[in-house]
């Protein structure tokens, strides 16, 4: 009885179901793994103090290193070939799940070209603004966060080069604040970043508040496997030189089972999961059920609230 | 950043061997705001340079596909005869430039609207095919029925396929110009940021910025596009303006073309390979045949020059008699050599060899032009990329020319279309690099069989003489093998013998 229940759904759905009296999922949460802070980086940033104290009023979900990170190569975003190559060659495929995903929910017409006409969209964690552009081109009205400055300065120069994409709206702000002004998005979308904040329910929670009623939420991260150990961390990094070294740690990497319990719990149902897998013969990446390394999930506010 | 773009502009300006010219002294400059120059420049998404047929054909593709049928596409050519909408009828003499249509162009063609108007005209599908040498040692025919097909192909002739594509565009509702002109000069600009800030940007600004090609042309009128697509044939003005290099040789062999007509209707294609080159015999409609002859530059303009009653003769007796004897069915023993090896009987391997119906007269006057394999090194450059004979050209022996490059248009007009689904800009290299990525593979493999056929054919020595017969003998009888070198010749495998 409860196998045939199981047959019926999807797969990723009965790895969820068999998995979740896993012990390590509930104590594997996030919020309990220690911060972990990375070698520090050659940009000393005076304003690192506030964000591990948990105390202050608008509690903020960023690693103050990892954000050094990222601005430290802020200037290489648009350089197809540096180390952003990666993101630039996965951004087709990540755009074509979108795409689905959200023509189908918002019951737009897919062979459009400008399919998402009218919707609202939040980029967070837009960096140079690789997946803003094409959402603009693909007709949404796009705003683009990051905790970056730099980035927001490059991902603005960048744009307006292009007239299509020149009405993005960028500001170098966070989640949480946009949460305190009260902006609302019918789609919020926060690929690759969860596994950079320092706490991922509390971001959850941020995402979920931006997205306005029956609005969709889409994330994408890195698995906590052993197949992404190998494949992000001691290819990606070490051996392959894709990533630079440290960009990842293995640790803040979230599970799908992880990733689809805090979003229930901030009020997102997670709706659809796919993975992303490269063909070294090919060099492309494609979309497929395979979420043991890159996966990404789109989920729908819940409209009823418990 | 800077720095990076600082050599990346270096780097294109080399190769784009191109003067910028400031707008200052632009004389037809639009922006100038001069009224003496004429009409203002205008923006397009796509500009076709070439409306021959592959270039027209990548235009009825993108106006078949949902995702690209809003584009605004410039075709630039200056053949008088697109401005015309019907410019062919139906009692004319078959024009001697025929193209042989694979199926796999055909359900192209289908797709994207046109084949409809080609079969409102002239012309001829054909369903057997017989080939052999001048050694009489073997041969081999084809049918289609080997592969399980209706037909190997389909002649039709170049002005009835240009002007049923031509019709096809017209009628469709995409947005296009054609400017009758042909392309004089074209600049493009690296990447650069804009201080400006929103989406008042003027066309001159985005070419300044490198977001727009600007294309001059020999009328004094200019345009912009997101994109350039050099359809323009084996002597590409846009790959040479974008600074694309060429690899290849030219045969020391010239071809003749001419129709001619029989007595009754010929439903087969006919290829003898003579020692100079081959003579092909197909038909295109109406009791009517198309020649193409292979031979030496000296040849060629002796037979081009003689007398029409000694060209036919010569004709008929080259595939004929002519440089040897008939070939029997096979002088390596009987087929019993092959029957381990084959998979299954093909209706053709019990044809006996024949001889081609006889030429009685000429109907079109001799063309000849001479045969060379040239290949762009690069299929795509930032906002360029080439389709059809501006990217590679090959030899005429198994009719493949003009259908790579329908597979080239039908390729790119994909990419594009993918593109455009996930916002990307239609003139990034990155995606520009997806189609050659797709073509050039198979574009290149067919080019290494075209001439590894023509080199194989060109030298008249005894024991390869044989292994030329072996090889004949065994596509004439192992089913398998036929059936794919027919699958390839028809476009369905991208590479040979993989099926």
């Amino acid at each position: 009885m409860a196998s045939s229940k199981l047959l019926s759904q999807p797969r990723w759905h009965r790895l969820l179901r068999r998995n979740l009296p896993n012990a390590r999922l509930f104590s594997g949460l996030p919020s309990q793994h220690p911060v972990s802070v990375p070698e520090p980086q050659n940009h000393g940033d005076p304003k690192s103090n506030n964000t591990f104290k948990t105390a202050s009023s608008a509690p903020s979900s960023l690693k103050e290193a990892e954000l050094a990170k990222f601005a430290a190569i802020s200037d290489t975003w648009w350089d197809s070939e540096g180390p952003f190559k990666p993101l630039h060659n996965m951004n087709p495929t990540r755009l074509a799940f979108i795409r689905s995903t959200l023509c189908r929910h918002f019951r737009k017409d897919p062979l459009s070209a400008r399919p998402f006409e009218g919707l609202r969209i939040i980029d967070v964690g837009c960096g140079g603004g690789i997946l803003s552009e094409p959402l603009a081109r693909m007709g949404a009205i796009v705003t683009g966060i990051d905790a970056v400055e730099k980035n927001i300065k490059i991902a603005r120069l960048h744009a307006n080069m292009d007239p299509t994409t020149s009405n993005i709206e960028y500001c170098c702000t966070t989640a949480e604040k946009l949460v305190d002004e009260q902006r609302k998005f019918d789609a919020v979308i926060a690929l690759e970043v969860i596994e950079h904040v320092a706490d991922s329910a509390e971001f959850c929670k941020s995402l979920s508040a931006l997205t306005a009623h029956e609005g969709a939420t889409v994330v994408s991260t890195l698995n906590r496997s052993m197949r992404s150990y190998a494949s992000a961390i001691v290819a990606a990094e070490y051996l392959l030189h894709w990533l630079p070294k440290g960009t990842h740690q293995w640790s803040s990497f979230l599970t799908p089972e992880e990733l689809t319990m805090i979003l229930k719990r901030a009020s997102v149902d997670v709706k659809e999961m796919a993975g992303f897998v490269f063909n070294p013969i090919t060099g492309r990446w494609s979309l497929s059920d395979d979420i043991s390394v890159n996966y990404i999930a789109f989920g729908t506010k819940d409209t009823n609230e418990e | 950043m800077n720095r990076i773009l600082a050599s990346k502009a270096v780097s294109n300006v080399y190769r784009l061997r191109i003067p910028w010219r400031p707008f200052s002294n632009d004389a037809a400059c639009p922006n100038a705001g001069n009224p003496e120059t004429g009409s203002e420049a205008q923006q397009y998404d796509i500009a076709i340079v070439g409306g021959g047929m592959v270039g027209l054909a990548f235009a009825c593709s993108l106006a078949s596909k949902p995702l690209t049928k809003h584009l605004n596409v410039a075709i630039v050519d200056s053949n008088p005869a697109l401005g015309r909408k019907h410019f062919i009828k139906k009692d004319d003499l078959p024009d001697p430039r025929v193209s042989t249509i694979t199926p796999a162009s055909i359900s192209f063609l289908k797709d994207i609207g046109a084949w409809q108007f080609v079969e409102q005209h002239r012309h001829a599908y054909f369903d057997k095919m017989q080939v052999w040498d001048y050694t009489g040692l073997s041969y081999a025919k084809y049918n289609a029925r080997d592969a399980d097909k209706e037909v190997l192909g389909c002649v039709v002739e170049n002005k009835v396929l240009l002007s049923s594509l031509l019709s096809h565009v017209q009628d469709t509702d995409m947005l296009k110009k054609i400017y009758p002109s042909r392309l004089t000069s074209m600049s493009i600009l690296p990447n650069s940021s804009s201080s400006e800030v929103g989406s008042t940007l003027s066309m001159t600004a985005l070419f300044t910025h490198g977001r727009l090609a600007k294309l001059e042309l020999e009328d004094g009128n200019s345009l912009y596009a997101k994109l350039v697509v050099g359809a323009d044939g084996g002597k590409s003005r846009v790959r040479e303006l974008a600074g694309i290099r060429t690899t290849g040789w030219n045969y020391t062999q010239n071809a003749i073309i001419c129709t001619v007509e029989h007595a009754l209707e010929n439903h087969c294609a006919w290829q003898r390979f003579l020692p100079s080159g081959p003579l092909a015999l197909l038909p295109i409609g109406d009791k009517f045949s198309n020649i193409v002859w292979t031979m030496t530059p000296e040849e060629s303009s002796e037979y081009k020059s003689m007398t029409e009653d000694d060209f036919l003769k010569a004709v008929n007796h080259a595939l004929d008699y002519g440089y040897g004897p008939h070939p029997t069915s096979s002088i390596l023993g009987s087929s019993d050599l092959f029957s381990w090896f084959k998979g299954g009987i093909s209706s053709s391997t019990s044809d006996c060899f024949e001889v081609p119906p006889k030429a009685v007269k000429l109907a079109s006057e001799r063309m000849a032009f001479p045969l060379s394999l040239r290949h762009a090194n690069d299929y795509a450059s930032k906002r360029v990329a080439l389709i059809g004979d501006a990217a590679h050209t090959v030899h005429p022996l198994a009719g493949q020319g003009v259908n790579l490059g329908f597979g080239d248009a039908s390729s790119l007009s994909s990419v594009i279309s993918e593109g455009i689904a996930v916002g990307t800009d239609i003139g990034e290299v990155s995606l520009l690099k997806k189609y050659e990525a797709d073509r050039k593979p198979a574009n290149v493999t067919m080019m290494a069989v075209l001439d590894g056929f023509q080199k194989a054919y060109s030298v008249d020595f005894g024991p390869l003489n044989i292994l030329r017969a072996a090889a004949f003998h065994g596509a004439h009888h192992i089913s398998p093998l036929k059936k794919s070198i027919i699958s390839y010749a028809s476009g369905e495998l991208r590479l040979p013998l993989f099926a």
